[in-house]
């Protein structure tokens, strides 16, 4: 677990102009010599002297990849004291995904959070002060990752690797019984009860992996979910922000009191706008469907443009809703900056510090901008506009890397799981005895619990006894 | 006034004389310990008081890993066994399991005859009533009389005697198996020494007289024909002998409607009996109860012993009343007339919670004290036995001053078991299961000698000459291995036929014998004929060559996996760290961590409740940690010398 070699995007995903990925350990050499073809004949990274770049093509099973720069950083003078391969590629955040991909099936292991800085630590790299803050960043990471599982996985994916688990588990449990007490329990025509089920698994696993191909946050941009009171102005912001791009790719209308969803490039950053409805108490049913929609919305934005009216002063809805969104990353509009101004950039600059520093930390107020705009008369949008693209391309606005990566980590736990189904059905066609099914549906079993965040414990044991009648 | 003796000093002092303290008795005495072995009846030595058999899926394993580091069990049932048979032979080799019933006097006898010939080793009848501590590290016990034992060691094997009571159905007596004593003591002394204790339950079904069965209307189990030694010592002819064999039957709707009809006089039930039974071995009363959809269910009927008309039901034990019980049995086919010789009963008893002990079986609160077997929440002779030696070997190991042994769950089922003990949470008597061992493949009951024997000889239990065998087989299987691999066949007209006749498909060109082996269908001893250079060898070789070769894939696979768990056992966690200390771990890790405190990172993650990010956490701290440890004392002496060095800048300031 710990010397193996491991591999993950390095910059953050965003559609910057390069993006790096980094495989470190002993193997790295060897799997990126496996994908790089140099543009020098006949020339491989293993024979590369350290801290050198060298330019080619990666290619996997023939199929060119990206044209990229790749830097071989030989043991011990690099981050993690391993050999570290870096590869530059400027394909965008599809492409980098699939060399990773490449990368990974080459045989390198997707790295856990904050690994390599864990590497770095562990290795004498980086001194002692920082050992607190690797401590945090594991930690800290390991919550937004299981916060981003749970977050992906609420629904009928969950459901679904939880039945196919329940499903194995059975099975897995039959066979232990068996072999635990052979005289009660007979595996007679199990086989090909088991191969049925194999299939059908392979089947669904096959189907999960078909919808997870591509991390639909990619395909769909920065979520950015427009947010504030009734009548603050949202849907004009929204209309100016449309009418000034005509770059509209799809648009998913829910009913009017509902979310509403848009798909826009801005400045060729991709955003997923959602307009939603007017956040406030009330007792009519259908609104406050629409008002609870309004905040699960915001709990997954990767941005949120929180509207405010600035003719009128902040009340309690106002700092209510700024409350509920702190932490996040967020632009305040003040909109109706045509009407005589009750809410200034500085008033509002001063509420949020004292709405969101409430325990003495301070650090949440760089993730907030606060612009005047005017959605009726349509003007501020460059402002707007500017923010954005500043953010992004500081950095500061990216697309949920973990959200990505974690995409990532389930898509390799399902064609591990299959692949441990592929060795179940290998063991039945050699004509092995049950005992060695076990082994591989244990693997399978375990690889799916990684996706829904379970571990194996005493599952197998519990659900022999629970499931069959055992013993003397 | 004090008139209680005081008896010559001990090493080690065991406290019962089941399975698990013969062992831990004799492996001290056998390292040159004087040794003292407590029991509270001098005829309940190694008793047998539940399943006349020793072995069984997993347990055999047990007892071959026993043997192989030179306990005691694996010799004592291969003299008195009275049937064999190897379970599970149609499947993998990994879970091929030895299992032979026993005369359960004889059993009791020849052990006895072991123990009392032992040097080193003093016999004592007496019931143990206190543990005498001072600052928390054993010096003696104290027995009923009040005569004192001062020792070094003293390792628990209570078994089920603590505050025991067997109960059956509305009637229930204070005393233990067979109506021996109970220890009615010893739990008050353990508790206000701080030890945390359980209270668990088992059972056992009733024995009937042999002349009121009608065997005609049951199915007779043989043994085998070809036997296999428990012990690596003795070969299949040295104790070859006559076998008695056991019988099934069946349970049926009656026996169910009786049973339900009377189900709420049943203490289980009636919730009388507050122990926590096991799961695995459930009354007859529990398995119709929860598996009410079964129509029926397994008896074995087993011989207790060749000089006595005793059989034991499997399959039915129970806690029913007397006349239920009667009712039930006599429902069965082949029973119709049976004369109840002892009733089945439930026994309840303390126990501890296994969690307060180190993986070497010595209490972490209390210096050389040492526990093994059912006390320790287990269940099983053969669970027993393996603690009872491993817990021996430890507590001479700890007094020789010399390095305590922990079996890895990649060495042995023994590993397996006493980690589980330790570091995950039972609530009933833990069994052993081949589906707790992970690495099973690599954990046969054909290999326990090449994993263990030198280790046994290592700690001193091994002789020179049993190692020397082991170390020949080992260079005898490494040979054939490789000769095999690279003794070529061609795809001759010859091998194409020899093949067919096999039922296995030709060649399309020259193989290895090794390849040809790899083949299912194809065994060591049909290659005979295709291969000339072949010489004999000891079939113990055979066997190990053969499942090399054949599962080599899978092996690998399983060596791999163990290299990586190696690698997380090796990271040993300080024993003095401070959970407290660690930033950022969850408080549910941090609870569980600090109570079990793990002795490595490998066991950390076993137990349940602490995840990845929280051994991460754990991983880097403890680098951190053993920076700050240097750096603190580096930092003292650099201290000094900046100080030093201060004195000179400031007054270079003032210039």
């Amino acid at each position: 677990m710990d010397n193996d070699t491991i591999a993950a995007i390095a910059t953050g995903l965003s559609n910057a102009g390069i993006s790096i990925i980094r495989i470190s350990g002993t193997e790295a050499i060897q799997i990126a010599d496996r994908l790089f073809y140099a543009k020098k004949e006949n020339f491989h990274l293993k024979e590369a002297k350290s801290h050198t770049l060298h330019y080619g093509i990666l290619k996997e099973n023939q199929i060119p990849l990206d044209e990229v720069l790749v830097s071989v950083m030989r043991s011990p003078n690099t981050y993690t004291r391993e050999d570290v391969v870096e590869i530059n590629c400027h394909g965008g955040i599809i492409v980098t995904k699939k060399v990773l991909d490449a990368v990974i099936r080459c045989g390198a292991r997707l790295a856990e959070p904050g690994e390599f800085t864990k590497r770095a630590f562990l290795n004498g790299r980086i001194d002692l002060s920082q050992a607190e803050a690797v401590i945090d960043i594991i930690q800290a990471k390991n919550n937004m990752e299981l916060e981003n599982s749970v977050r992906q996985l609420n629904g009928n994916i969950n459901k679904e690797i939880m039945q196919l688990r329940e499903q194995i588990l059975l099975d897995m449990a039959f066979i232990e019984a068996a072999l635990d007490d052979p005289e009660h329990i007979s595996l007679d025509g199990f086989t090909e009860k088991l191969e049925e089920n194999l299939s059908n698994w392979k089947y669904r696993l096959r189907k999960l992996l078909s919808t997870a191909e591509n991390g639909r946050r990619i395909k769909e941009g920065l979520r950015t979910v427009i947010l504030g009171k009734p009548n603050t102005g949202k849907s004009s912001l929204l209309n100016m922000i449309l009418g000034e791009n005509r770059a509209i790719v799809t648009d998913i209308a829910g009913t009017t009191r509902d979310t509403l969803e848009e798909y826009i490039t801005f400045n060729g950053i991709p955003l997923n706008i959602v307009d939603t409805a007017g956040i406030r108490w009330t007792k009519d049913v259908v609104e406050r469907i629409g008002v609870d929609k309004a905040r699960q919305a915001a709990v997954e934005a990767d941005l949120i443009l929180l509207v405010v009216d600035s003719s009128v002063a902040l009340d309690d809805g106002d700092k209510e809703i700024l409350r509920e969104v702190k932490g996040k990353r967020i632009i305040v509009i003040l909109n109706k900056s045509d009407l005589p101004v009750k809410v200034t950039e500085t008033d509002m600059n001063s509420v949020l510090a004292q709405i969101w520093s409430d325990n003495g930390k301070a650090s949440s107020l760089s993730m907030i901008e606060v612009i005047s705009i005017s959605a009726k008369e349509a003007t501020g949008l460059e402002k707007l506009e500017q923010k954005i693209t500043e953010m992004f391309f500081d950095g500061e606005l990216v697309f949920h890397e973990d959200i990505c990566v974690t995409n990532a980590r389930h898509r390799y736990a399902l064609e591990r799981a299959e692949k441990s189904l592929e060795q179940v059905m290998e063991s039945i066609r050699m004509g092995m005895s049950e005992d060695f099914y076990s082994i591989d549906l244990m693997d399978a079993y375990r690889e799916l619990g990684t996706i829904i965040g379970e571990e194996v414990d005493e599952d197998l044991v519990n659900t022999i006894f629970k499931e069959f009648c055992m013993g003397k | 006034m004090d008139q209680n003796i005081i008896y010559e000093k001990y090493d080690v002092a065991v406290v019962g004389a089941g399975h698990a303290g013969c062992e831990a008795a004799l492996a001290c005495a056998r390292l040159g310990l004087e040794t003292i072995i407590f029991t509270v009846s001098m005829d309940s030595i190694a008793m047998m008081p539940c399943n006349p058999n020793i072995g069984g899926t997993s347990k055999g394993h047990l007892v071959r890993e026993i043997d192989a580091l030179g306990g005691e069990m694996g010799i004592n049932i291969d003299k008195t066994f009275i049937q064999s048979k190897m379970l599970n032979r149609s499947k993998g080799p990994a879970v091929h399991s030895l299992r032979a019933q026993a005369d359960k006097q004889d059993y009791s006898r020849e052990m006895r005859k072991v123990l009392e010939n032992t040097d080193h080793l003093t016999l004592k009848q007496a019931e143990v009533t206190e543990i005498i501590t001072d600052e928390n590290r054993i010096t003696g016990i104290k027995i009923l009389s009040g005569g004192i034992f001062p020792c070094r060691a003293v390792i628990l094997c209570t078994g089920v005697y603590l505050k025991a009571r067997c109960i059956c159905g509305e009637m229930s007596t204070y005393t233990g198996p067979n109506g021996l004593p109970a220890a009615n003591y010893l739990t008050d002394s353990l508790v206000a020494h701080g030890i945390e204790m359980y209270r668990f339950k088992t059972g056992t079904p009733a024995r009937i007289d042999k002349r009121s069965i009608d065997f005609s209307k049951m199915e007779e189990q043989f043994g085998d024909e070809q036997i296999v030694p428990f012990s690596f010592t003795n070969k299949p002819e040295d104790i070859a002998r006559e076998q008695v064999s056991c019988w099934l039957t069946y349970t049926n709707e009656e026996t169910h409607a009786i049973i339900r009809d009377n189900i709420s006089r049943s203490p289980l039930f009636s919730g009388s009996i507050k122990g926590t039974g096991p799961r695995y071995c459930p009354s007859i009363e529990d398995k119709v109860v929860k598996f009410a959809d079964k129509d029926r269910h397994q008896v074995f009927i087993e011989p207790e012993g060749n000089y006595t008309n005793e059989m034991y039901i499997a399959g039915m034990s129970s806690s029913l009343p007397e006349d239920v019980q009667v009712r039930m049995y006599r429902s069965v086919p082949g029973l119709e007339h049976a004369n109840i010789v002892r009733n089945a009963y439930a026994i309840e008893y303390d126990c501890i919670n296994p969690m307060q002990l180190k993986p070497t079986l010595e209490f972490k609160s209390i210096d050389g004290l040492f526990s093994g077997g059912q006390f320790n929440g287990s269940s099983g002779y053969e669970e027993a036995a393996a603690q009872g030696l491993v817990a021996g070997i430890n507590a001479a190991m700890k007094l020789l001053g010399r390095e305590q042994i922990v079996i890895d769950r990649s060495l042995g089922y023994i590993g397996v078991l006493i980690d589980d003990l330790v570091t995950k949470e039972t609530h009933e008597p833990y069994r052993m299961m081949t589906s707790r061992a992970e690495y099973r493949l690599i954990l046969r009951q054909d290999n326990a000698d090449l994993r263990l024997t030198k280790l046994g000889y290592q700690v001193g239990l091994i002789d020179r000459i049993r190692y020397d065998k082991l170390i020949k087989k080992e260079q005898m299987i490494a040979d054939e291995e490789e000769r095999l691999l690279h003794t070529m066949v061609g795809a001759t007209e010859k091998i194409q036929e020899f093949l067919r006749l096999l039922g296995s498909s030709g060649l399309s060109s020259g193989c290895s014998l090794g390849d040809l082996l790899k083949r299912p269908e194809i065994t060591y001893k049909m290659l005979e004929p295709i291969d000339p250079e072949r010489k004999p060898l000891p079939e113990d070789v055979v066997t190990e060559v053969e499942i090399n070769i054949k599962y080599d894939g899978y092996i690998r696979r399983q060596l791999r996996q163990i290299e990586q768990f190696k690698k997380m056992e090796e990271k040993k966690i300080p024993e003095e760290l401070d959970y407290n200390e660690v930033p950022s771990l969850r408080i549910e890790a941090r609870q569980k961590l600090a109570k079990i405190r793990p002795v490595n990172m490998g066991q950390a993650s076993r137990i349940s409740g602490v995840s990845p990010a929280d051994l991460s956490v754990l991983m880097v701290y403890m680098e951190h940690y053993k920076f700050k440890g240097c750096n603190t004392k580096l930092n003292k002496e650099k201290g000094e010398e900046v100080d030093k060095e201060n004195g000179g800048e400031s007054d270079k300031e003032t210039k």
